[in-house]
Parts: structure tokens; C-alpha cells; sequence
């Protein structure tokens, strides 16, 4: 891997089904993605590209091709050893939240540091300073129900970041959220892809957001049809008006 | 984490209340019907507590102490002529009729004692003396019997009333406190002269021999010995479990083996495990579901599946603990009621709460069984999915 370089994909396939059922979701995938950059990775509905932050998440196999996330060759390592790569190395940001509803934000916040063994204490005061980091560091006692959608996502930024991940991975951050809440998000993106050794993957098909990527890569059909810089313009800021 | 775990069991109070009355259910069926069934089974040996001596000898095809097959009465010199017997003494048991004022009839457990030593009989005064057994016309009866044996609306008997049992008379002198039989009358002590006028007559009329050892020879060895020199049946009477040559013990088990009791028992205990079974698996199956999305999401997250089933492991076990904390505690409540009526019989033995603890911690294995595989199948990757 080149010096700067956090994810290395080439040549990957993957598939679901069986016999004339079969679909080749990703055909021979080429990606990659640099330290200190927002990476989006675009496409219509059903292009591959969920399928393709999957694989680099290392939470899906695939068939044929080398993945490698800072070194580590996500294609060929056991399932434990995964497992363990992704507590480590991996912050995930879901376009539904996934916070659990029963445990305060503070509570939700602290789970990847309790997934890496870390005293209840000492996650909980680690869980309080990143919800201060979103700005809702005097909502740690409540539940999520009680916050907003934007509000929610913040807190799962905060959980995607609590334990420092060099490398975090969105899906679709901005589809539940209305166009201000969309904007307040990518802008803590912004500053998590400037802090250094840090990378953002974002899959998303919300055209709204296209500007804040430093790279974008678009899919088709299961193929990297064009992998470029961004110019910071390609379609407006998130327009308040739009968004009514 | 696994803090976390248990809060994500109580949050969801819908469910964790139904899983914990699921557990709470099956504790008190399963518990509750097994110390009803011990109760009754300890009820079908009382004779042996209430008329209490070392050995009981019988007739060599007796099984249990609520069968009587009559000795003859020159059995009771043939059991004092072994060795190793201190002391052997005649005692009649059998269900006799006392006739009510209003002219109907209670049935009665009556058992004649050997009148000059008064072997065998009541242990646990209430009033009066058991020594005035030796009057004419005497009985002391027992506390069900004050009850029982009261004319209606009347205040129960007690020392110094007369009521008939086969139309002679019996003079109360004593109330004693006493186990109830298991077939439901009351016991009345007399002497064994005194039994045999009570009673219609008959060729044989001895139901057993009640013996003791001598010093330096334990009872199975005397129980033995008797056995061997007279050819009639000897048990020890020293409570369920301590001989195989016990009374207690081969009654019970005479019960079990001819009776419907235990499969009549034994099928709530059953219908229990099953109810029990099928709502905490449900429960818990559908709040695995309907947390899938979470719990993947922790899988996603770096969680392994080992330390996933555990948090699954120790929310059910936490739920069958509580369950199973409530369900003994309403049975504690049905058996100080119980105690108190005196009816349903109710004995609850050490093991029945530990076995029901084992069942019940099995069908939380169970329930969280189905959870970890259902989670185990869940592939990360699905989290991405909406």
C-alpha cells in the first residue's frame, strides 16, 4: 500500500444466490481511499456500493479480489480476528442510528469502548466528552427517543468516534435527516477526515452532499465506472429551501 | 457490558414482565404440585410418626402400614422370644365409625395401644393426660378430631365429652396434636383391650407388633433377626431414607407404584415445564428479534459472538432467577395457607426447590439457546440493510 493510503480494494467480486438466481453484485472493484480525506462513494439504488463499504467494514466476504484496510488483509483473515480488527479500527455510522433504545446516550456512546474492555467508569466519562464533542454534552442522561433524528445521528457519530477509530465508515448518514441536521453531521465528518491518519468512507446517494467529499468514487452495476477528486462544487450546499 | 445487557432486558418492560410471569408460572406449578405430592405421599405414612416405635412387624404380605393383613395374637410372645427385641407390644389400627348426634357417621383412624406401657401412643399433649387411657372407656383424640367430631354449630369437643364409636361409649381424657391420616379422619388412641371392643369382631384381629432393640444391636440388625426367627415382615421406622427395610419409605413407594397419584401430579408438573417452556422461548425468541437490529449492530461494532451469548446467557438466567424468586415465594405463601388448614397436604423436601431451580435454569438455556442461534446466523453486514 502507498504511503497515505488506508484502504486498498482491487479486483473484488462478490454474489448473492444460486444458479440463474445468481446476482454479481460487485464485478472486479477497484478502490481506494487516503488518510485525511471524505471518500463518497455514489450510485443509483442497487449499484453494490452498500455492499462494497460492507466488504471494506469487513462484516461481508467476498469471492474474488484483495481487500486491505491499514495493512491488513481483510479478505483473508478469520472471523475472530475480524471481529477484533473491526472493535479496533472501525467506526460505524448506519443510516438508521442503531442506538439502542433502552440505554441512555452516554450508555449508547460508551459500548465500542466496552467492547474493547475498557472499565464501565472509564467508558462512561470517555462516552460524555465525545457527546460534548457533537454538541450534546447535556444530553448524556437521556434516552435516544427523546432527541431528534439529527440529534440521534450525532450521537451515533459520537459512538462511531468515542474510541478513535482511524477509519469510519458511513452508510447513508444524511437520509433520515432534514437538510440543516444534514449539514451539522457532514461538517463533524469535515473535521473527523482533517484530525490526521483519519479517513471517512460515506455511501450515500444524497446528491445534496456531494460538495464536502474530497474524492468521490461512482458505481454502476456492480462496476467503478470513475474514481476522482472533487472540486467542492459540484452541486450546492444543502439548500434550506430544497429541503421544504 | 454486561450491565448494559441487563438494562436492555429491563427497558423492555412488556416483555421482561411476560417472561418473568412465564418463569413465575412454571416455578409454581412445578413446586407447588411437587410438594403437594410429597405432602400426600408423607400423609400415606402418618401411623408411622403418630404412633411411633423403632420396628413395626406385620404379616409377611404386608407392603405398606395402611394394609392389614391381622397377626395372631401369640405373634407378639413369638417376636419377644428373639434376642436381640427389648420390648414388642400389640397394636391394632384400623377405620372405625363414631356416630354423630344428628345420626350420621364420621369415619375415624382408630389405634389400640398396649395399655400398660402405652407404646405407640400420642407423643404431643394438647390437654388432658395419656395416662387416663387406663380408665374405662377412654380415647384421646386428636386436634382434627375436636373439630371433626363436634356436633354442628357446637364448640369443638374436648377433655371430658362422650361420643360412641359402633355404639359404645368413648370418653375423651386427652387432645393431642397429630398428623392427618391420608384418609382424611381423625386419630383416636385407645387401648388395644378397649380396640378390640370397638371393633366388630373377627378370628385375627392384631394389625402389628410395635419392638424396639436391645442395647448394642442397631434396628436393621433386630429387624433382621426378627425376620428370621418368626417368618413375619419387619420394617425399621426411622423416616424416609435412612434403611431399605424402612416403613415410611416402602409405603410411599407402594403408592407410587399402584396408585394414579404420581402421573396425576406428574402431568401438571409436566404441563408446567411445557407452559413454561413455551412462553419464556417465545418471549425471549421475539425480544432477540426485535433486538436483532442492535444486537448486529454490536457485531458490526467488534463484539464477538461468544461475549454476544453471554449478555444473552445472563439476561435469561437474570429473568429466570426473578422468576423463579416469585414463583417459590407464592408458593411459600400457598403452603403457609396450606399449613394453617391443614389441608392441601403440603411437604416441601430441600430437593424440590433445587431440582426446580435446575429445570428452571434449563428452559432459560433453552430460551436463550434459540436467541444465540438465531443471533449467530445474523450476519453484520445486515445492519447496513434498512
Amino acid at each position: 500500500m502507498k504511503e497515505g493510503q488506508v484502504v486498498e480494494v482491487r479486483g473484488v467480486e462478490k454474489s448473492f444466490g444460486d444458479g440463474n438466481q445468481r446476482i454479481h453484485v460487485l464485478k472486479k472493484v477497484d478502490l481506494d481511499a487516503r488518510a485525511g480525506e471524505i471518500l463518497m462513494l455514489v450510485g443509483p439504488s442497487g449499484c453494490g456500493k452498500t455492499t462494497l463499504l460492507s466488504a471494506i467494514a469487513g462484516t461481508l466476504r467476498v469471492e474474488g479480489g484483495s481487500i486491505n484496510v491499514f495493512g491488513q488483509p481483510m479478505h483473508s483473515m478469520s472471523s475472530s480476528a475480524l471481529t477484533k480488527f473491526r472493535g479496533s479500527h472501525i467506526g460505524f455510522i448506519f443510516q438508521q442510528f442503531n442506538l439502542i433504545p433502552t440505554l441512555t446516550c452516554a450508555e449508547n456512546v460508551s459500548v465500542p469502548l466496552l467492547i474493547q474492555g475498557v472499565s464501565s467508569s472509564k467508558a462512561l466519562a470517555r462516552a460524555k466528552d465525545s457527546l460534548a464533542t457533537v454538541g450534546l454534552g447535556d444530553r448524556w442522561k437521556d434516552r435516544p427517543g427523546k432527541l431528534s433524528g439529527g440529534q440521534q445521528q450525532r450521537v451515533a457519530i459520537a459512538r462511531a468516534l468515542v474510541h478513535e477509530p482511524p477509519l469510519v465508515i458511513c452508510d447513508e448518514p444524511t437520509a433520515a435527516l432534514d437538510a440543516k441536521n444534514g449539514e451539522i453531521v457532514l461538517d463533524l465528518f469535515r473535521e473527523v477526515a482533517r484530525s490526521p491518519g483519519r479517513a471517512v468512507i460515506i455511501v450515500t446517494h444524497d446528491n445534496r452532499i456531494f460538495s464536502y467529499a474530497d474524492r468521490i468514487a461512482r458505481m454502476d452495476d456492480g462496476r467503478m465506472i470513475e474514481e476522482r477528486e472533487s472540486d467542492h462544487s459540484e452541486k450546492p450546499h444543502f439548500d434550506h429551501e430544497i429541503s421544504h | 457490558m454486561f450491565r448494559l445487557a441487563l438494562k436492555m432486558l429491563f427497558g423492555d418492560g412488556a416483555k421482561y414482565l411476560m417472561l418473568v410471569f412465564g418463569i413465575f408460572f412454571a416455578t409454581f406449578l412445578i413446586v407447588q404440585q411437587s410438594a403437594v405430592f410429597c405432602g400426600l405421599m408423607r400423609w400415606t405414612s402418618s401411623t408411622l410418626r403418630n404412633c411411633s416405635a423403632p420396628i413395626y412387624v406385620v404379616d409377611a404380605k404386608v407392603e405398606q402400614i395402611n394394609e392389614t393383613n391381622a397377626l395372631r395374637d401369640t405373634d407378639v410372645a413369638l417376636v419377644r422370644s428373639v434376642s436381640s427385641v427389648r420390648w414388642a407390644m400389640p397394636l391394632y389400627t384400623g377405620i372405625q365409625r363414631v356416630r354423630m348426634e344428628d345420626g350420621t357417621y364420621k369415619a375415624v383412624q382408630l389405634l389400640g395401644i398396649d395399655s400398660a406401657t402405652l407404646a405407640g401412643g400420642p407423643t404431643r399433649m394438647i390437654s388432658g393426660n395419656v395416662d387416663d387411657l387406663r380408665l374405662p372407656n377412654t380415647v384421646v383424640i386428636d386436634r382434627l378430631a375436636t373439630e371433626r367430631l363436634a356436633n354442628k354449630g357446637e364448640r369443638p369437643i374436648g377433655v371430658g365429652d362422650v361420643f360412641e364409636i359402633n355404639d359404645l361409649e368413648a370418653r375423651v381424657v386427652g387432645v393431642c396434636e397429630a398428623e392427618r391420616s391420608f384418609t382424611g379422619g381423625p386419630y383416636i388412641w385407645t387401648t388395644y383391650e378397649r380396640a378390640l371392643q370397638y371393633t366388630p369382631p373377627s378370628r385375627k384381629m392384631l394389625s402389628a407388633i410395635l419392638a424396639a432393640p436391645i442395647e448394642g444391636k442397631t434396628i436393621d440388625e433386630t429387624v433382621a433377626d426378627i425376620e428370621a426367627h418368626t417368618g413375619l415382615k419387619a420394617y425399621s421406622n426411622q423416616g424416609y431414607g435412612t434403611s431399605k427395610q424402612d416403613f415410611s419409605e416402602a409405603t410411599i413407594w407402594w403408592y407410587v407404584r399402584n396408585t394414579g397419584i404420581p402421573i396425576s401430579f406428574g402431568t401438571t408438573v409436566v404441563i408446567g415445564f411445557i407452559v413454561g417452556t413455551a412462553i419464556a422461548c417465545q418471549t425471549f425468541y421475539a425480544f432477540v428479534l426485535e433486538n436483532l437490529k442492535h444486537l448486529g449492530a454490536l457485531k458490526a461494532m467488534g463484539m464477538s459472538n461468544f461475549r454476544l451469548s453471554l449478555m444473552l446467557l445472563l439476561q435469561s438466567f437474570t429473568v429466570g432467577i426473578i422468576g423463579f424468586g416469585i414463583g417459590l415465594l407464592f408458593t411459600s405463601l400457598f403452603a403457609m395457607a396450606a399449613l394453617k388448614n391443614e389441608q392441601p397436604p403440603f411437604f416441601m423436601p430441600w430437593q424440590i426447590p433445587v431440582v426446580a431451580f435446575l429445570v428452571i435454569q434449563t428452559i432459560c438455556a433453552l430460551a436463550a439457546l434459540l436467541g444465540i442461534i438465531r443471533l449467530s446466523l445474523y450476519e453484520p453486514a445486515m445492519v447496513f440493510r434498512v
